[in-house]
């Protein structure tokens, strides 16, 4: 019977497979013991052949194949266990599509074993196995993608989140200290951000200070003149501080007007504003 | 049918509405209160594909715009709102079976207007779109399309 | 307009609130009426609490700005409170600034900046 051939061979040799499987790992350089131990390699393998094995044993059908539906679900949920277990350590997609890919290798060797019967072709067999265990790598692959595209996600959302940061000054008073390159979509994070605190702070003066913003193009300078503007539509005050010279004569070349905002040239200068806008006076406790 | 003027400053994809899209809400706009209806319909569709609030109030902002406009100069006409739980976007069409607009390109412009407005509702629903088509055709009506994102 | 908005006079000072479901005739009239209760109650401010409206497009922007101004005109101070974060976004974004138009975070604020202003009778 060459269907039941495969489940039957996986499931008497299986030790045996393994073992040669663990081999190939080897020898083709996919043990990486930098990134995790022998045992561990040993147990993602493990894990992986144990719910193909157990799946080909309940009658999951080669033929039929198809990674999505029911019949493979435990094949699906070990291959994505080890999957994702490499891929935080570290592991490139070439590599965990490679580990799947030589469990061809030990199988082929064992097709011989069932040649002589009538029905018996090696070749179906080959066809049969490549297709099945291709669909795997290759569903492997992508989650690979996916868990770094996850990754990659998490990373811009922490970068933005720390680049943009919103800093109580003092009651009533925030800051929002901008440094490095301001491109539209960290422009927008910023106006969000700086909206959002004003609410949640009940702030009543905001100062933006673009001290570490080190060149500015009109299409910035427009995003800054816009966050000041929706600040004043909230109620609340603006001042833009830290405009350095070149960043003030670039405003001027391009034509930005910044009529309507207050402009400082400090950090300092706009705190010292701020305060005595609130109310506040700070004094020298020593004099 | 073919277009006199369209102004397609981000196209949308083919086809019209998306496969994966579904009928949300029809909404005939014929008086001033059909535009409020009609604007509060999109904005249950942005909650519906879970948008945050910030995207919710951009597209109900450009389609006021837009619906007011079908009311005022296009005599009227119909919205038809489509969801699209795939993409996680809402489409909205506008048509209207008013004079139609002679040169499209030109009233997107800020500033443009045929009416009393400001004229910056055109460019402004542009701006406030993900994806935006306006065609025209004089004496036979006018055509927006608009598509946002969650 | 009976329900999309209201007129109260407190302490000589006009609260405007405006609901969500306005729409341009209501908003219209509302400034028909506004005028004409600023005058004749010789209202000292107007407050303008847009907290609960939904959405600013350009024609309710534009309404907003020429209340300020018939405000200002009739020698009532006009703020505008309760812009709430997004819709402050998308008003700028449109490129309605506003910038005759007074401000203040709340309706609190608003009446603390009339009573403290001097030319504020």
């Amino acid at each position: 019977m060459p269907m039941s051939f495969i489940q039957a061979l996986i499931d008497s040799k299986g030790e045996e497979i393994l073992e040669d499987w663990l081999a190939t790992h080897h020898a083709d350089g996919l043990t990486r013991r930098d990134l995790f131990s022998d045992a561990q390699g040993r147990q993602h393998a493990k894990t992986f052949f144990l719910a193909l094995q157990s799946t080909l044993n309940r009658g999951a059908d080669i033929d039929a194949f198809n990674l999505a539906s029911d019949a493979w679900a435990d094949v699906r949920a070990a291959l994505a266990e080890v999957t994702r277990e490499r891929v935080k350590r570290g592991v490139a997609p070439a590599e965990i599509a490679g580990f799947f890919l030589l469990l061809k290798y030990p199988l082929f060797d064992r097709l011989g074993a069932g040649a002589g019967t009538e029905e018996f072709s090696v070749v179906e067999q080959v066809s049969r196995l490549t297709r099945m265990i291709d669909a795997i790598a290759v569903q492997a692959m992508s989650l690979c993608i996916e868990e770094r595209d996850r990754i990659i996600e998490r990373q811009r959302t922490e970068m933005l989140e720390i680049s943009t940061p919103v800093v109580d000054l003092w009651e009533r008073v925030i800051a929002v200290p901008l440094v490095g390159t301001l491109d539209s979509v960290r422009a927008q994070e910023v106006m969000e951000n700086t909206l959002g605190a004003i609410v949640d702070r009940e702030a009543d003066i905001v100062i933006v200070d673009i001290t570490g913003v080190p060149t500015i193009d009109t299409e910035v300078a427009h995003h800054l003149l816009r966050t000041a503007a929706a600040i004043r539509l909230m109620g609340a005050e603006c001042i833009i501080s830290g405009i350095s010279p070149r960043i003030a004569q670039t405003m001027v070349h391009l034509g930005v007007s910044t009529n309507g905002v207050t402009t400082r040239a400090s950090l300092r200068a706009a705190v010292h504003d701020a305060f005595q806008r609130v109310g506040l006076t700070v004094v020298n406790a020593k004099a | 049918m073919p277009w006199h003027s369209c102004a397609i400053l981000q196209p949308l994809d083919d086809p019209w509405p998306p496969a994966s899209a579904v009928l949300f809400h029809r909404q005939p706009i014929l008086t001033e209160s059909d535009v409020v209806l009609g604007r509060q319909a999109v904005g249950r569709a942005m909650a519906e594909v879970g948008a945050r609030e910030v995207r919710r109030i951009r597209l109900v902002t450009a389609v006021s715009e837009i619906f007011r406009n079908a009311l005022r100069y296009g005599g009227g006409g119909e919205a038809v709102i489509f969801l699209d739980r795939v993409t996680k976007a809402v489409l909205v069409e506008c048509r209207d079976n008013g004079p139609g607009i002679e040169d499209t390109a030109l009233a997107m412009r800020d500033g443009y207007t045929s009416g009393k407005g400001l004229g910056m509702g055109l460019g402004g629903a542009q701006r406030l779109t993900d994806a935006f088509e306006l065609h025209s055709r004089p004496n036979e009506g006018t055509r927006v399309r608009m598509m946002s994102r969650a | 307009m009976a329900h999309s908005a209201g007129l109260f006079l407190v302490d000589r000072i006009m609260l405007v609130t405006i609901h969500e479901d306005i729409n341009d005739s209501d908003i219209v009239e509302l400034q028909d009426q506004l005028a004409v209760k600023v005058h004749a109650k010789g209202a000292r401010g107007i407050v303008i609490d847009i907290s609960a409206l939904d959405i600013v497009d350009t024609f309710v922007g534009r309404i907003i700005a020429q209340l300020a101004g018939i405000g200002s005109i009739l020698d009532a101070p006009t703020f505008v409170v309760g812009m709430r974060p997004a819709v402050a976004m998308t008003l700028v974004e449109l490129g309605m600034t506003l910038p005759d138009v007074r401000t203040a975070r709340s309706l609190g604020h608003a009446l603390a900046q009339l009573r403290d202003s001097p030319t504020i009778g």
